[in-house]
């Protein structure tokens, strides 16, 4: 068993999933589990208890992603500075394999809203994100990867499309992408361009992961479909497509299955990750 | 221009209009795109709340505890991502709704169930071997300072708290009696409400103030019940250091 603290210095390009704690035991007595493990940071920043316990114990045998979902680096104010502290000693601890978050916000006035809100893509958010992110990689002392919103609506005022932004942010920062297909393919939907052209469109070298997820349908005011990312359900077959499209273009990438509402047992999840290992083997035949 | 202030001034207000300057991608107004975020949000904050208050739950319905979280989230919302800790203010919330004051123990019920999560995500710590407790002979264990586990809560109440929350979340039989305090203890990583004999609380408080044994033991009179108090923290693993008199300088 090699040192865990120097282990697993990069995500491997093979399925991982994001872990769910009900399924420790299940990933630890699986003979043919996933490569590795994507945990959000927020659920890891007690002092204690068996939340650490278990992620000690997992950072062990698999690669760690460490998945931020409350950091808000599109915010207008400045990043929380306890919050980035809280960040930079769970990944000081950890010495993860990645670490990756939104590009969105989630705090206003000091309220943090539990969810993932839009950005205007202008001169001016590009700049502040642009900023947040050198302070989250100087704070951390690590290249973070970001990751595309799904969106329900869209800004007037935007004079970026949404992957000119991120190619810009990334020829700024340096930071890496992290690419997800189930949110293009609901931002697509929904704002009614094409999934695969964003696809084109978009800076693949710096993908450093992929995510892919399930989505509910709805529908808006005049009847144009409305998906929602629920993270509820199985990916569905044009996502799956979409990633073939992807993959083709960049070569393989660590892809991640995320599943965190109504969470399926076990064999459930480590299917979903066995056909994601099949669109990575069709890359590589 | 829409600034995140007005995209956020709707989010928790149903009833408030759309910010300008949000379309469908096209030319349409957002509409109820916009809802998506407002329900997200509001969506989100709730189940934190109800997966933070499973007694609450349990005692006034899924319903009427989400009609009172949308209160408590307008009132008090979120100060820090990290949703382990939010709802701190849920308990005197609780007690301070005007509606709930013929259920006026789901302050102090709610209290347990907050320290219960506190409890799950506190500092590890080691149990200290009965047997060094033992050994000890009365004199130096009248002047020991006991240090408890950073795991531990007390919670004081004017009514049968534990026998309300073991009756909701565990099926115990249906609660009667008088003021019960209860302590939250946590062996190892589960931890566990346990309801306390006469004058236990105010022998932990004294343990957790640093009193010397002799002088905390004092504090809980007449009723208190040693042994079984110490037997109830040794098999929780919540004593985890004596420190004799002489090593304190």
């Amino acid at each position: 068993m090699p040192d865990a603290t120097h282990a697993f210095r990069h995500l491997p390009a093979c399925p991982g999933v994001g872990y769910k704690a009900q399924h420790f035991t299940d990933i630890l007595t699986d003979p043919n589990p996933v490569g590795w493990l994507e945990v959000h940071a927020e659920n890891y920043m007690g002092d204690g208890g068996r939340p650490i316990a278990q992620l000690k114990v997992l950072s062990e045998r698999f690669p760690i992603s460490v998945h931020g979902v409350g950091l808000s680096i599109g915010g207008e104010g400045r990043l929380d500075p306890d919050h980035l502290a809280r960040l930079k000693h769970l990944c000081d601890w950890l010495d993860p394999a990645s670490f990756s978050e939104h590009l969105a916000w989630s705090t206003h006035d000091s309220h943090f809203l539990n969810d993932l809100l839009p950005l205007p893509y202008t001169n001016d958010t590009l700049a502040r994100v642009a900023d947040h992110i050198d302070e989250v990689q100087t704070t951390l002392g690590r290249r973070m990867l970001l990751e595309n919103p799904s969106s329900y609506l869209a800004f007037a005022e935007s004079t970026w499309s949404e992957t000119d932004f991120l190619a810009e942010l990334v020829r700024r920062t340096d930071c890496g992408l992290l690419l997800d297909v189930n949110n293009v393919f609901v931002s697509a939907t929904n704002l009614d361009y094409s999934p695969q052209g964003y696809i084109d469109a978009y800076p693949l070298d710096a993908v450093g992961e992929i995510h892919l997820g399930g989505h509910d349908e709805d529908e808006d005011d005049h009847g144009a479909p409305l998906l929602i990312d629920s993270h509820g359900r199985a990916v569905v077959d044009p996502v799956w497509q979409l990633l073939d499209h992807t993959l083709a273009q960049s070569g393989p990438k660590p892809l991640l299955v995320e599943w965190d509402t109504d969470v399926p047992d076990w064999p459930v999840l480590a299917a979903e990750a066995r056909r994601a290992d099949a669109a990575l083997n069709r890359v590589l035949a | 221009m829409t600034s995140q202030t007005s995209f956020h001034s709707g989010l928790l207000a149903p009833s408030a209009p759309v910010p300008e300057g949000l379309t469908d991608g096209h030319d349409h107004p957002a509409g109820r795109r916009y809802g998506v975020y407002r329900n997200n949000v509001t969506v989100a904050l709730r189940q934190a709340l109800a997966d933070g208050f499973p007694a609450i739950v349990g005692l006034i319905g899924r319903e009427n505890f989400d009609h009172l979280a949308r209160g408590f989230l307008r009132q008090a919302p979120p100060r820090s991502p990290v949703m382990s800790q939010y709802g701190s203010a849920f308990p005197d919330f609780l007690a301070s709704v005007e509606q709930l004051a013929q259920l006026p123990y789901l302050g102090d019920v709610a209290r347990i169930d907050l320290a219960m999560r506190q409890s799950y995500h506190a500092a590890d710590s080691t149990g200290i071997d009965p047997a060094v407790l033992q050994a000890l002979d009365e004199p130096t264990l009248l002047t020991t300072r006991i240090d408890l586990a950073p795991s531990l809560r007390v919670i004081r109440s004017r009514w049968p708290i534990g026998a309300i929350w073991h009756y909701t979340l565990r099926g115990a039989d249906k609660p009667s009696g008088g003021p019960q305090d209860v302590a939250v203890l946590r062996a190892e990583y589960d931890p566990e409400p346990v309801i306390l004999g006469p004058g236990a609380t105010e022998v932990l408080a004294a343990f957790q103030d640093g009193k010397p044994f002799g002088a905390a033991i004092a504090a809980g009179g007449a009723a208190f019940d040693l042994a079984r108090l110490l037997t109830l923290l040794l098999a929780q693993n919540a004593i985890t250091a004596l420190r004799p008199s002489s090593s304190v300088s």
